[in-house]
Formats: structure tokens, C-alpha cells, sequence
């Protein structure tokens, strides 16, 4: 099995993914994303000074367009849509203390 | 059957100019559907209604002496990744079940406008990862040439539907080979156009440096009349070309006397197999006699795409998949506050790829570990654009295979990193943002569909067309093994 990945760190990452990852799935994903990684270390042989990062292939930045109001999508429309509404808005769980 | 159906250019004369209405069209994909997409499987939903109210719509035109447009009566198919208003839009995920979008991708408003019929949604791997169809929530789609064979992925819903005749043409979307790929497994054209020539806006995003959304047809004019429908600026997506994008029906015809074309060393040795080398040694021979001059040039870095597409794309589906939270659309679990509560809907809605690259992109984001991995892979992705604008300045195009083999066997490649390999070839376009075209090639030693694929470099993606046509032309129909030829059959 690769060590490029733990047990630990995959735990860790399925906790700041908002995942929870069962023990036997913690077994599959450590082995399956340590052979990704594995690959991944390929790219650790090259020298890359002096060569720039690319965030993407389009040469456009910074796109913007008049700050005219326009028709949005409707609320009711879309609130149909939601798991769960009330009085115009997306309804959630507490998000502090106790339920 | 393949050589049953009309062309979309054939659709829209007759149904222009009144021979055949877009009504009659309508039947004819609803009934070859019926017939066996019970084996098929391509569709997720079918959206009758919608494309039958769309048809009447193109025939009272007609009636009335107007143009209905170049895709008059047309039937289409969407990836289910694209968004219809009204109409379910899954991403094959049990995450999006029952949630239906409202409003339209520009790519399908930009379809109907131009006449054409959205006949239903076709499956996908799950949020368009995975290279077979079988990450699907719903089941796999299968190959039409050999129902125990994959269609490719992610878009094998949409290329399925096109090799089995439901429909001329359908839309996927291509992130890194998820269109050329399964066009070259099923025996069709498809095609990625240069990065920001077609709107996104609509298309749910996986990652979104790399997304592109192009046709699949039987064609390669076909292809070119859908580009030029869907391409183009659009103000809603930020990425979007401004400047006005080279018509690919145009340079139809214009064939490749004078080009120069190189064959990427790099993708024709190790891991592709000997009977698609073959046939693209072959399509180079073609090429050659229509008038290019064709030689092998070496692009060293593509070798690295593989390595550094596997951080960047999870990366940011790590990032755009973060929405699905339980709150604004799709499915939730109830939890007892708002974290358990995210957690308990993204566990039960991603299935098990989505999650290996959700946390594959967290882990390669993450601190400690960004500048090793991210960092890397998004300077590998500069090495290989100046790789690749070396290699232009000698060739007007390049060359290579579009898919290491022909349509594997279900279940054959279990594991995530022998599926990952088959888009090796198709990446490094995705990388640079580059167009490619995958054209049908002869069949391989299993008579199985074998894909060739053209690169040209930003904004040729018009070029692609005319050199994709020469292809179409010489297209060789000799038997191998299996002693079935792909053109014009397919193999029940």
C-alpha cells in the first residue's frame, strides 16, 4: 500500500469535505487516492523554476459588464426547488447550540 | 441503425423546405428510441412534451412560409448535466434527483432558437467524472456496437444516442476527453471546442478551468452546423469569448493540400494498443495523400498531463462541488444542526468517484500540500502550452489517438487509476484549452470503433473540421478480426 496518504489525513480530509467516511471506506479511499498520488509524484522530478503557474487557459480577466438591474430568476421559483422554505427563504437546521 | 437515419443537415432541408415535418422527425427518433434504448440505455429522461410543442412550433413556421432555422425539426439530445427549464437535470446523481432547473443552458436556448428539437437528457458518470459511464446513479449506458461493451465517458449517454441512431446529434461536455473519448468508443464525431468559444452558462460545473461543452454527430458537417449554432459569445458566461469564432461549416471542403500535421510521439508509444496505433498510422497515410505533409514530433510534457489533470480537475470540483449542501436545490438528510446536517446529504448523495475526487482536491488544496501538488500541476500545465506552441510553429495541426483502445468490457477497469488512463491522449487539450475533433477510423482487431484525434491550436477549431472531413472520406471499411465493418451496422 503507498504511504504518500494515511489513514489519518483521508479521515482528516473527509471531515473539511463534509464527508462521513466509514471504517472500511476509510481502508478503500486511503489505498485508491495513495495510487493517484503515486502518479501525482511524477511531476516532482521536473524542474519547473522559472516556469509560471496556469489557473487557466483563457486569456481573459477581470470581465465585466454595465451595473444594470436585469430580471432574476423568481423567488417563488426557486424556493419550489429547495429542500425546505419558509417565509421567502431556504430553511435550515440551527446552525449554533443545541437542536 | 446508423445508415437508417437522416443526417441533421438532411433533417433541416427536408423539413425547410416542406417535404417532411419536424412532427414526422419527432416520431422517427421517439420510435427508434423505443424500439431499443431498453437495451441502451442512453436516456435518463425523455422530454416529449417539451420537443413535441417545439415541433409543432417549427411546422406552423414552415406553414407559414418563415425559416424555422439551420436545425429545423432536428431531434437532439442533452447530457444531463445541462440545464432545462422544467425538466429534470441530474448529473446522474442521486444528489439532483427530482430537481428541476429554472431556466435553460444557453447552448439549449441557442439550439431551439436555430429549430431544433430536445428530444430527452442522456446519462453521464456521476458530475461527468469517470471515463466509462458507470459511475452513473441510475445504471450504466451501454455500447451500441456490443451491449457488453462501455460507451466511454462521461458523455456515453449523448454519444450512445447518436451511434444507435436515436438522434443526429446530441451535446456532452468534454472536461478531459468526456466527449472525444466516448465518440471514439461508440464510432461517431465529437467534438471540445477551444475554451470559451461555447457558453457554460447552465452547464453544472465540475472543473471549471477545463469545462467545455461540444456536439457528438455522425458527421463531421453535422458537428460543424451544431458548433456553429452553439458557439459564440454569450454575456452570462465570464469566460466567454468575446471576438466573433471561425464558422466550421465554412471551411468544410477546404481539405489539408499544403498543411502540415505531426503526429505526437508521446501518445503512440507505450500503453496504446498495437491495432489503434495502426489505424491512426493509417488516417496519417490518408491525410497524406490528400495533399499534407505529414511527420512525428515529439511533445514531451504530455506524458505529465495525466499526472496534473488528476489534482487540478478535483481541485476545483473539490471547490464547485462544495454547493451541494442540502440547502438551495437537490436532495437533503436531516441532521440535528446545519454541519451534520451538510454532511449527512453529501454522504448519502455522492457516490463513491465523486467523493474520491472531492477529497483528492481537498487534500491537494490544502496547506502543507499545495505548493507539491496544485502549485505543480499548474505549472506543468504552462510547460505543455509552450510545448505545444513550439510544436505550432512548425505544424498547422497535430495528430494522435483519441482513446488507448477500443470500448473495455463492463466492469473491466475497477480500479480508479486504470480508468483514469484512458484519457491520456484527450487531457492535454483541456490543459491548454486547445480544440480537438475525434473522427471515426476503421474498427479495431475486436471490430470495435476506433477514434482518431486532431488538435489544432486556439481558435483553429474551424481547421479541425476540414481536415476531420478528409478523415470522414477515407475512412477505411475493411473487416478485421471480427469481420464487421462499423459503418452503415450496428451490431446488435
Amino acid at each position: 500500500m503507498s504511504e504518500r496518504i494515511t489513514r489519518d489525513e483521508v479521515a482528516h480530509v473527509g471531515q473539511l469535505a463534509r464527508l462521513v467516511i466509514t471504517d472500511d471506506e476509510l481502508t478503500m479511499f486511503t489505498e485508491q487516492l495513495g495510487a493517484v498520488l503515486d502518479t501525482a509524484s511524477d511531476l516532482a522530478a521536473l524542474d519547473l523554476s522559472g516556469v509560471e503557474p496556469m489557473a487557466q487557459p483563457c486569456a481573459l480577466t477581470n470581465v465585466t459588464r454595465p451595473d444594470v438591474i436585469e430580471p432574476s430568476l423568481g423567488r417563488d421559483e426557486v424556493l419550489a426547488m429547495a429542500p425546505a422554505a419558509q417565509d421567502g427563504r431556504f430553511r435550515v437546521p440551527p446552525a449554533l447550540g443545541e437542536a | 441503425m446508423m445508415n437508417a437515419q437522416l443526417t441533421a443537415i438532411e433533417t433541416a432541408a427536408r423539413v425547410r423546405s416542406g417535404d417532411m415535418t419536424a412532427v414526422e422527425a419527432l416520431a422517427q427518433s421517439q420510435a427508434a428510441v423505443t424500439a431499443r434504448d431498453a437495451d441502451v440505455r442512453a436516456f435518463l429522461h425523455l422530454t416529449d412534451d417539451r420537443a413535441a410543442e417545439q415541433a409543432d412550433r417549427v411546422d406552423a413556421q414552415v406553414a407559414q412560409g418563415q425559416d424555422p432555422g439551420p436545425l429545423a425539426g432536428v431531434p437532439i439530445a442533452i447530457k444531463d448535466n445541462m440545464c432545462t427549464r422544467g425538466a429534470p437535470t441530474t448529473c446522474s446523481s442521486k444528489m439532483l434527483e427530482g430537481w428541476k432547473p429554472p431556466y435553460d443552458a444557453t447552448v439549449v436556448s441557442r439550439l431551439e432558437a436555430a429549430g431544433a428539437l430536445v428530444v430527452g437528457k442522456t446519462n453521464l458518470d456521476e458530475f461527468a467524472m469517470g471515463s466509462s459511464t458507470e459511475n452513473s446513479a441510475f445504471g450504466p449506458t451501454r455500447n451500441p456496437h456490443d451491449l457488453t461493451r462501455v460507451p466511454g465517458g462521461s458523455s456515453g449517454g449523448s454519444a450512445a444516442a447518436v451511434a444507435a441512431g436515436f438522434v443526429p446529434l446530441s451535446l456532452g461536455s468534454d472536461t478531459g476527453g468526456s466527449i472525444r473519448q466516448p465518440a471514439a468508443l461508440c464510432g461517431v464525431v465529437g467534438f471540445k471546442p477551444t475554451y470559451g468559444a461555447v457558453s457554460r452558462y447552465g452547464l453544472i460545473a465540475f472543473a471549471s478551468s477545463l469545462d467545455q461543452i461540444g456536439p457528438f454527430a455522425s458527421t463531421v458537417a453535422d458537428a460543424a452546423l451544431c458548433f456553429d449554432t452553439i458557439g459564440g459569445h454569450d454575456p452570462r458566461d465570464a469566460t466567454s469569448i468575446p471576438s466573433a469564432i471561425p464558422s466550421a461549416a465554412a471551411a468544410l471542403g477546404n481539405g489539408v493540400a499544403g498543411k502540415r500535421i505531426g503526429i505526437i510521439d508521446e501518445l503512440m508509444g507505450e500503453g496504446i494498443d498495437d491495432d489503434v496505433r495502426a489505424r491512426v498510422e493509417q488516417a496519417a497515410a490518408a491525410l497524406a495523400d490528400a495533399g499534407a505533409t505529414v511527420e512525428r514530433v515529439s511533445v514531451p510534457a504530455t506524458i505529465y498531463g495525466l499526472a496534473a489533470y488528476y489534482l487540478i480537475a478535483p481541485a476545483e470540483a473539490s471547490s464547485n462541488l462544495a454547493r451541494y449542501d442540502g440547502v438551495r436545490y437537490g436532495q437533503r438528510v436531516d441532521g440535528v444542526n446545519v454541519e451534520e446536517m451538510n454532511a449527512a446529504t453529501r454522504t448519502a448523495g455522492f457516490g463513491d468517484e465523486v467523493k474520491r475526487r472531492i477529497m483528492l482536491g481537498t487534500y491537494a488544496l490544502s496547506s502543507g500540500y499545495y505548493d507539491a501538488y496544485y502549485g505543480k500541476a499548474q505549472r506543468v500545465r504552462t510547460l505543455i502550452a509552450n510545448e505545444f506552441a513550439q510544436a505550432y510553429s512548425s505544424f498547422d495541426l497535430l495528430m494522435s489517438p483519441t482513446s488507448p483502445s477500443t470500448a473495455f468490457e463492463l466492469g473491466a477497469k475497477s480500479d480508479p487509476m486504470s480508468l483514469y488512463m484512458c484519457d491520456v491522449c484527450t487531457i492535454p487539450s483541456n490543459l491548454v484549452g486547445h480544440p480537438a475533433l475525434s473522427v471515426p477510423f476503421g474498427v479495431g482487431d475486436d471490430g470495435l470503433p476506433v477514434g482518431v484525434q486532431l488538435l489544432a491550436p486556439l481558435l483553429g477549431d474551424d481547421e479541425l473540421f476540414a481536415a476531420g472531413q478528409v478523415l470522414e472520406d477515407a475512412n477505411p471499411t475493411d473487416a478485421t478480426a471480427s469481420g464487421s465493418e462499423i459503418r452503415g451496422e450496428v451490431r446488435p
